[in-house]
């Protein structure tokens, strides 16, 4: 038998070419499913599914404001503060990436080239793992969750910010040189004001990932309001549980709704 | 009408206030200035904890090559969770995204329900999901499975029917006007010119949860997660650096496969 690939390159006809894709998605689909180890659903399952449903329905509103120590409020406060400050510092970190990897800013291919390969690098690792390593670091608490967001955000952004670049207009960059503008001019006075309603958007975009991100950075230590979420969640106490993904839910949303309409405006 | 030669000065167009971009900046600035002190931030924290981080990155190399072998099964798993747990998403989210367009579902009040709790299914993170449906079934990839479901079914619902309400119109009133009934305008007018954008969301959404799957472990929901866990418990960077090149090549190759398949698709 040939090996696949070379099939699939010659395309022979239509129709033998299509069963071959739908044999190999039978194969991985066959291996996949068989290789799931189905352990049977604990005997507490009803139990608890009840307990949860009943928890997160009746959820413990003296939860969220507690005068002294954690509550809900401060928690959200706290996971606001670390998505805010982690887009701050990926937004300015990203600034000179994209630059370096817009293929209209550079001479050769290969320069735009090893950034792009840099951003998607940085973009591969998930926030959780720099979370850990930033944790290592710093110490847990919130500021490695601000470290975290800030990197790991830097490769999704710079793509982006990267493609605004690459889509500006040249017009009025090579009116600026023939006027024997200088590189910083050009820079201040042709390139930024294109960019910059489209480098906000993506921020404000990036922004309401990073809530998302943020709320489950708590889950290995790096603050916010994931910390009382995994711990109400191992000791069963689901009103609690309840409360913290009302509250979640309600941020996030109001937050999208906000972002999305400042959004609206800019572009 | 006797103009006067010069518009006066209070007519004149005045160029724009700054006031406001001042205002936008010190208010920006004000919340940056208060996250920083939620969240105890300063510039000489990050200082003195980065002899400590070079430290880290030293350990971690050179990687322990030999434990390579030890986690390919709990990589094989996690490939297998992502997939498995998008299928069953994609599965649901077809009926879901189908009552999401108000193009095919003409009442208010079966569209904006269902619209209102996919949003809400979306705010919920995945490994959030994964944690509660530890708690449900226990230990291992059942719960990480259902919890990529889950998730998969808000993403591609989501995308879907923002796709659906903006197919072609004309199939689906020529078959009205044969008189065919709503499951045969699904099957021949929708699914036609939906197929394609439909497998391209499903793909788009498998990259992301290779990588969600990948970390799950943490929580108790299977796959290689559990190994980071393990690993930095035991400081054992050189293995964790095993891990993190694994992961990171397995999610390149499966990123640039389905790049290439959403190509062909659109």
């Amino acid at each position: 038998m040939k090996k696949p690939g070379n099939e699939i390159r010659r395309k022979p006809k239509k129709r033998a070419y299509r069963w071959l894709i739908y044999a190999a998605l039978a194969i991985i689909y066959i291996w996949a499913f068989a290789g799931i180890p189905y352990t049977g659903i604990k005997e507490t399952a009803g139990q608890i599914t009840k307990a949860i449903i009943a928890g997160i329905f009746s959820p413990d509103w003296d939860y969220v404001y507690l005068p002294d120590g954690e509550d809900l409020l401060r928690g959200l406060l706290d996971t606001l503060a670390i998505s805010m400050l982690g887009t701050f510092i990926s937004t300015v970190i990203c600034i000179p990436f994209a630059f370096w990897a817009a293929t209209n800013m550079s001479s050769s291919r290969w320069v735009s080239g090893s950034g792009k390969m840099i951003l998607s690098f940085i973009r591969t690792f998930p926030e959780i793992i720099m979370a850990i390593l930033f944790i290592k670091a710093v110490g847990p608490g919130s500021f490695a969750g601000v470290l975290a967001l800030g990197l790991h955000s830097v490769g999704m952004l710079g793509k982006l910010f990267a493609d605004e670049v690459e889509s500006m207009d040249k017009g009025p960059v090579e009116a600026l040189i023939a006027s024997g503008a200088s590189r910083l001019q050009i820079m201040w006075f042709a390139v930024i004001p294109q960019v910059l309603p489209g480098f906000l958007s993506y921020t404000l975009y990036r922004f309401e990932i990073n809530v998302r991100s943020a709320t489950i950075l708590g889950i290995i230590g790096a603050g916010g309001i994931g910390t009382p979420l995994i711990f109400a969640l191992s000791s069963r106490n689901w009103e609690r549980v309840g409360i913290i993904l009302l509250g979640i839910v309600v941020m996030i949303t109001i937050i999208d709704m906000i972002s999305g309409s400042i959004r609206k405006k800019l572009v | 009408m006797n103009a006067k030669p010069s518009i006066p000065i209070h007519a004149r167009p005045k160029a724009p206030s700054r006031l406001k971009h001042v205002l936008t900046a010190v208010i920006i600035l004000l919340l940056l200035w208060g996250s920083a002190v939620q969240t105890d931030s300063t510039l000489s924290e990050l200082v003195a904890g980065l002899p400590n981080m070079l430290d880290l990155l030293r350990e971690m190399f050179p990687p322990k090559w030999s434990y390579f072998s030890h986690i390919t099964e709990a990589m094989l798993e996690t490939i297998r969770m992502a997939l498995v747990g998008t299928t069953l998403g994609a599965i649901g989210a077809i009926p879901v995204a189908l009552l999401c367009a108000s193009n095919l579902v003409k009442p208010r009040w079966v569209y904006y329900p269902v619209r209102f709790l996919l949003n809400l299914v979306r705010t919920i993170p995945d490994l959030l999901l994964a944690a509660l449906f530890v708690a449900i079934f226990g230990l291992g990839p059942l719960p990480g499975i259902f919890a990529l479901a889950v998730f998969s079914m808000g993403l591609i619902a989501k995308l879907t029917y923002e796709a659906l309400e903006t197919i072609d119109n004309g199939p689906l009133e020529a078959m009205t006007s044969v008189g065919a009934n709503a499951l045969q305008r699904i099957a021949y007018g929708v699914i036609p010119q939906i197929q394609a954008h439909f497998a391209s969301y499903v793909l788009y959404t498998f990259e992301i949860n290779v990588r969600a799957a990948a970390i799950l472990g943490l929580v108790g929901a299977g796959g290689i997660g559990h190994y980071y866990e393990v690993t930095l418990g035991f400081l054992e960077y050189d293995k964790t650096s095993v891990i993190i090149i694994f992961t990171l090549a397995i999610v390149l190759v499966i990123d640039y496969v389905s790049m290439k398949l959403r190509e062909k698709l659109l």
